[in-house]
């Protein structure tokens, strides 16, 4: 039988999966949106099925990366990690600044650690903090990759302005599902990844197919970013759409699909097995932050556009947040371990 | 899939309707000049006013194509970086024809008597405007599908723009060194001007999609 603490205790990670549901849906689709080529509505139907879908079916790859950073074992410890992530995002998000939940959740992770005295693993966390530099750098690299391809092939394939305008709207609905299932499979972790270690949930029973507590976790935890790109992300994607630079059609689509790539680089264990299969360097299976990803695509097009096309500004109040958010979530965690031990007298390590 | 399939769909008719909106451009132009060509030679005669009816026609079929490529491209929310840029493409053209309507109506209303000596100037000068106005349809088909295309055709709008207006001198000073009646001379440098202003808003078309190409290819 359920208990039902266990569920409540879960409600932090479904907080946390609605907050990057709002958050990182922007990412996914905020430049198709802004730019007006996509309807919200579009958007965040095709975005909450995929990002199901992808929590599901290849999630369990970057959730292994964050247990090792963390093993939290005790079921309120989770819940106030969670917790504190998903405040420090909400509040990010409120301001409408777009953040990453992967920061959040290893900010909260690292302060658990703190309180508990459990040392972090460093090659882990070094593996971690790379990639917040990788991430932004490798989207940039590859959207000014694309741009140049597209360019060069504009000036070769005479296709009129009203079909070219229909195959980019088709592509961009395609690579935002793309990236909706990347979303779901890279950053599924940071939703529910510090519920697994404890295995709240009893196997569950649909048809003929047994779902283990990480698959239930894995679906609750798509649903609850699913109903925060339905109930908040419309914000977001406009900032992300028009505030940071002027895009257009093609430059939104380039930008998806970067990020996209990047997400999907990231989470794919069967592209981790096939670079081993050659003998080449595998990509670790870490959670990225697609906001990083995203705004490295845009500031990639916006370098090749000229720089003159950046808001220095917005960027700047972007980059703020991705400094502000792991320290928040990490502070927060730590003073809401010690009220939910001390005060609740829970056991939380 | 059905929605991607109407997208197509409409899609299509678009494009058609825009192609459809500068054939009627470059339809109107030669049937202008056979128009002018026919009064120079015989005078308000049935085939000058078959002419003028047809151009009529044409500008109206314009109009109607002009309101439902506007009307698709609104309220499908088609093209929404370069929507603006067409909609003032196809209203400034649709001036063009109704340059035309107009040059046209005014020779059947006050029906000028051009001198047999003048009648050359005012062919040369028809020719070389419509030259501009088929360069200038061709460079609004090349914006919407190679707009790298559309500064080569717009440097011979401007250049038969600039002999347009040197024909146009030289018809203006042979009216007045002629033995005219003061105002048959007034009328006739009217409509000179008023020939020769068709090639000055082709300019004008272009100088606008010089700028919305230059967008396009940013």
């Amino acid at each position: 039988m359920l208990d039902p603490l266990v569920l409540i205790f879960l409600t932090s990670g479904l907080f946390l999966g609605w907050a990057l549901g709002a958050n990182d849906a922007g990412n996914v689709f905020g430049t198709a949106v802004g730019t007006k080529m996509v309807s919200w509505r579009t958007a965040a139907i095709i975005c909450s099925i995929f990002v199901v879908l992808g929590a599901i079916v290849s999630g369990a790859g970057t959730s292994q990366t964050l247990g090792k950073l963390g093993a939290i074992s005790a079921l309120p410890g989770a819940f106030m990690t969670a917790l504190s992530a998903a405040f420090a995002v909400y509040a990010m998000t409120k301001f409408g600044v777009p953040v990453s939940t992967s920061q959040a959740i290893v900010g909260a992770i690292i302060g658990w650690n703190f309180f508990s005295n459990s040392p972090t693993d460093m090659s882990t966390l070094t593996k971690v903090l790379s990639t917040w530099i990788i991430c932004p750098l490798l989207s940039g690299v590859i959207a000014i990759f694309l741009y140049q391809i597209m360019k060069f092939s504009a000036k070769r394939v005479r296709i009129h302005m009203i079909r070219a305008d229909a195959y980019k709207r088709v592509a961009l609905i395609v690579a935002g599902a793309l990236g909706a299932y990347s979303l779901g499979a890279n950053n599924i972790a940071n939703v529910v990844g510090v519920f697994i270690p404890a295995q709240p949930l009893p196997p569950f029973q649909v048809g003929g197919i047994i779902l283990s507590s990480t698959q239930q976790l894995f679906l609750l935890g798509g649903l609850s970013i699913a109903l925060g790109v339905f109930t908040y992300s419309k914000r977001v994607m406009m900032t992300l759409g028009n505030d940071l630079g002027r895009l257009s059609a093609t430059s939104a689509l380039i930008a998806v699909i970067s990020h996209s790539v990047v997400l999907f680089m990231f989470a794919s264990v069967g592209l981790e097995t096939w670079l081993a299969g050659l003998g080449l360097p595998t990509i670790p299976l870490v959670p990225v932050s697609s906001s990083q990803a995203v705004v490295g695509a845009i500031v990639g097009i916006s370098i090749l556009q000229g720089a003159a096309a950046i808001r220095w500004s917005v960027l700047a109040k972007i980059i703020f947040g991705w400094i502000i958010t792991p320290v928040a979530a990490c502070i927060l965690c730590f003073i809401g371990l010690f009220f939910l031990q001390n005060v609740f007298g829970m056991v939380v390590v | 899939m059905a929605p991607n399939l109407s997208l197509f769909g409409r899609t299509k008719q678009l494009e058609l309707q825009i192609d459809s909106f500068f054939d009627k451009v470059s339809e109107a132009a030669v049937v202008f000049r056979l128009g002018v060509r026919v009064y120079l030679k015989e005078g308000y005669t049935e085939e000058f006013v078959s002419r003028l009816d047809r151009v009529v026609e044409l500008e109206s079929e314009a109009d109607v194509l002009r309101r439902d490529i506007e009307k698709h491209l609104y309220s499908n929310t088609l093209i929404p970086d370069s929507r603006g840029d067409v909609l003032g493409l196809i209203e400034t053209v649709d001036q063009l024809l109704s340059e035309f309507e107009d040059t046209l109506w005014a020779f059947s209303i006050e029906k000028p008597s051009i001198p047999e000596e003048l009648g050359s100037g005012y062919r040369k000068l028809t020719n070389m405007v419509i030259k501009s106005v088929d360069e200038l349809a061709l460079s609004g088909r090349a914006f919407f599908r190679s707009p790298h295309d559309v500064p080569a055709y717009n440097h011979k709008v401007i250049l038969y723009e600039k002999e347009a207006d040197k024909i146009c001198l030289n018809l203006k000073t042979a009216i007045f060194d002629s033995s005219l009646e003061l105002s048959l001379k007034i009328q006739l440098r009217e409509f000179a001007d008023r020939i020769d202003g068709i090639a000055d808003l082709a300019e004008d078309v272009a100088d606008r999609l010089a700028i919305y190409a230059i967008k396009r290819l940013t």
